[in-house]
């Protein structure tokens, strides 16, 4: 009631003819991209976590639940990435449109190392960094916008189609230049395992310092193998993140005499003047600073 | 012989790190073995974990003015912990509150500050988290750290040494000597704070108070002297952060935790078998006596 009378009020102020935009809250700043991108101007996108900052160990303020009680679209990735979803939508009692955009893509289990049983398989949430995984990410995010917005829909899908169509000629463009790489260079180290898909799409081999998430603690033996590998292997190209602890990574390169190739973005885009501030960038940044390493 | 090689020596001579893993031990039983014993000896052993949570705010200002750097996390910590140990002292001493009291009033104050900072400088990185070092990445500016902190530490025992165990048991008579107990407590808690947060960047915050407070404890259970309870300290400090390492590197744990529950498994032997303080000895003795 208040809300429409609200409404009135606006739409009655002929000098600002404010078109109300569609609230939409996204999860994280990479799927908040691209829901800015296939919505254009009928949507106002918040992401709960900004550029910079980790998804993995988010903790929800006040401040959140407001903006998704008002939001009538909720975009986040699901495979178990936001752990603390369940628990923001009950607090804020959503009642829009809930879009997993992940849901749906071929998921590959976060690696285990051979020969050892850890019991738990966890999936790999990390899945935007396969532009071809991506493609199911824009038809997910398509679906929730015209569930949530039906009026857009032609506005929708035309600019889903453009920029599935960017997508796809980054896609292009980047496995062009990995197969032009011999296979036995294609190995990197990371600090956290999150570029699984990416090296899956491109044949990439990965070594990581942690898992999947940035939680857990690293132990000793873990850091040894890693050493070992990376000596026995001669990988020459190591990243760090925009957001995890670099300590651990620089020892390592320290003790296996290997250089730090540059910054990756991994589950988060920089600051909008940063190199990596929309999914296209990010990803276009990535690639080409692993090539500047392989080669 | 090749096999206990393989076990106990072959980890430190093959990688660096655990080399500097093991250094970094060593610094820090110095410094924090003697300082957690004085803790125990003065009744305060809570203190380090409260302290731990009061640095918080110093190191949430540090972040804000120069980010993610260490130097400016550790000093912001330092003063932090400093202020809340004067402003706590001052309190016991100018108005009627026991000093345990008004340490924890002053530390919940300055934890409620540090979180309002975190979330207020825009950034959900977790600053303890980062306070966590992890032992297995300690890195030159982190060894230098823990060594200089150490080194500090010992020279400044050495000269309070003597004020601070008078204070510690009889202060009454350290009084009547006309000696400022004050001063000598101040100095005190100062050196805890600069061994806490040295002990946060090699070890991680809840690493570093177990390894200052674990093995003062398990001390106490072993000699009568204080000299013997120092040299007890530091050396299951030493042990337990070798071990811990070890066990890290052979069975795939985690460090911090792996070091502190050596630590601990020390401290509960020791509660059944120690010669000083152990249950077992005791019960002997109390029956030698009956009979």
């Amino acid at each position: 009631m208040k809300k429409s009378l609200f409404g009135l009020l606006l739409l009655s102020l002929p000098a600002f003819a404010l078109a109300a935009k569609l609230p939409v809250v996204a999860s994280f700043s990479i799927v908040g991209d691209m829901a800015r991108e296939i919505g254009g101007d009928r949507v106002d996108v918040v992401s709960l976590v900004g550029p910079d900052q980790d998804a993995h160990v988010f903790q929800p303020s006040p401040a959140d639940v407001k903006k998704l009680s008002a939001s009538r679209l909720f975009v986040t990735n699901g495979l178990g990435l936001e752990g603390w979803m369940g628990r923001l939508t009950k607090a804020s009692s959503f009642r829009g449109v809930l879009v997993e955009a992940g849901k749906g893509i071929k998921t590959r289990m976060a690696p285990e190392e051979e020969g050892e049983a850890h019991g738990h398989d966890a999936v790999d949430p990390h899945a935007w960094h396969d532009p071809q995984r991506v493609q199911v990410y824009i038809r997910n995010i398509t679906a929730g916008l015209i569930k949530a917005d039906p009026q857009g829909k032609a506005d929708y899908t035309r600019r889903a189609a453009e920029f599935a169509a960017k997508v796809k000629q980054q896609d292009d463009w980047a496995a062009k230049e990995f197969a032009a790489i011999p296979a036995a260079k294609r190995k990197m180290l990371t600090s956290h395992d999150a570029f699984g898909y990416l090296g899956e799409r491109y044949g990439i081999k990965l070594l990581a310092i942690q898992g999947v998430s940035t939680e857990a603690e690293a132990s000793a033996k873990g850091v040894a193998q890693l050493v070992r590998q990376v000596r026995q292997e001669k990988v020459s190209a190591v990243f760090m993140e925009n957001m995890t602890d670099k300590r651990l990574l620089e020892q390592l390169t320290r003790e296996a005499k290997v250089k730090i190739g540059g910054e990756l973005y991994a589950d988060a885009l920089s600051k909008p003047s940063g190199p990596a501030g929309d999914y296209l960038k990010l990803f276009h940044y990535n690639v080409e600073t692993i090539l500047k390493s392989i080669r | 012989m090749q096999h206990l090689y393989d076990l106990l020596i072959a980890p430190f001579v093959d990688f660096a790190f655990m080399r500097r893993a093991l250094a970094g031990c060593l610094a820090l039983s110095l410094g924090s073995g003697p300082i957690g014993l004085f803790l125990v000896m003065r009744r305060m052993s809570l203190m380090g974990d409260a302290m731990s949570h009061a640095v918080l705010p110093g190191a949430a200002v540090g972040f804000m003015l120069a980010g993610l750097s260490l130097p400016a996390m550790s000093l912001g910590g330092f003063v932090a912990g400093v202020l809340v140990a004067v402003l706590a002292g001052l309190a016991t001493r100018f108005a009627g509150i026991k000093e345990d009291a008004s340490f924890a009033a002053f530390y919940l104050l300055s934890l409620a500050i540090g979180v309002l900072l975190v979330s207020k400088s825009g950034s959900n990185v977790d600053l303890m988290h980062i306070l966590f070092g992890s032992v297995l990445a300690v890195d030159d500016a982190a060894l230098y750290l823990v060594s200089g902190v150490a080194s500090v530490t010992v020279i400044s025992l050495a000269f309070i040494y003597r004020p601070m165990l008078l204070e510690s048991l009889d202060p009454v008579f350290l009084r009547s000597v006309g000696a400022r107990g004050g001063l000598w407590h101040m100095a005190f808690l100062m050196l805890v704070v600069l061994n806490l947060v040295s002990g946060f960047q090699a070890l991680g915050t809840l690493m570093a108070v177990g390894l200052m407070m674990l093995p003062a404890i398990t001390a106490r259970l072993w000699s009568e002297s204080v000299e013997g309870m120092l040299v007890m300290a530091v050396s299951v400090a030493f042990v337990s952060g070798m071990a811990g390492l070890l066990l890290s590197y052979h069975f795939e744990l985690p460090s911090g935790p792996a070091i502190i529950l050596v630590a601990g498994l020390f401290y509960l032997f020791s509660l059944l078998f120690a010669p000083a303080g152990g249950a077992l000895p005791r019960y002997i003795r109390a029956r030698h006596f009956e009979s």
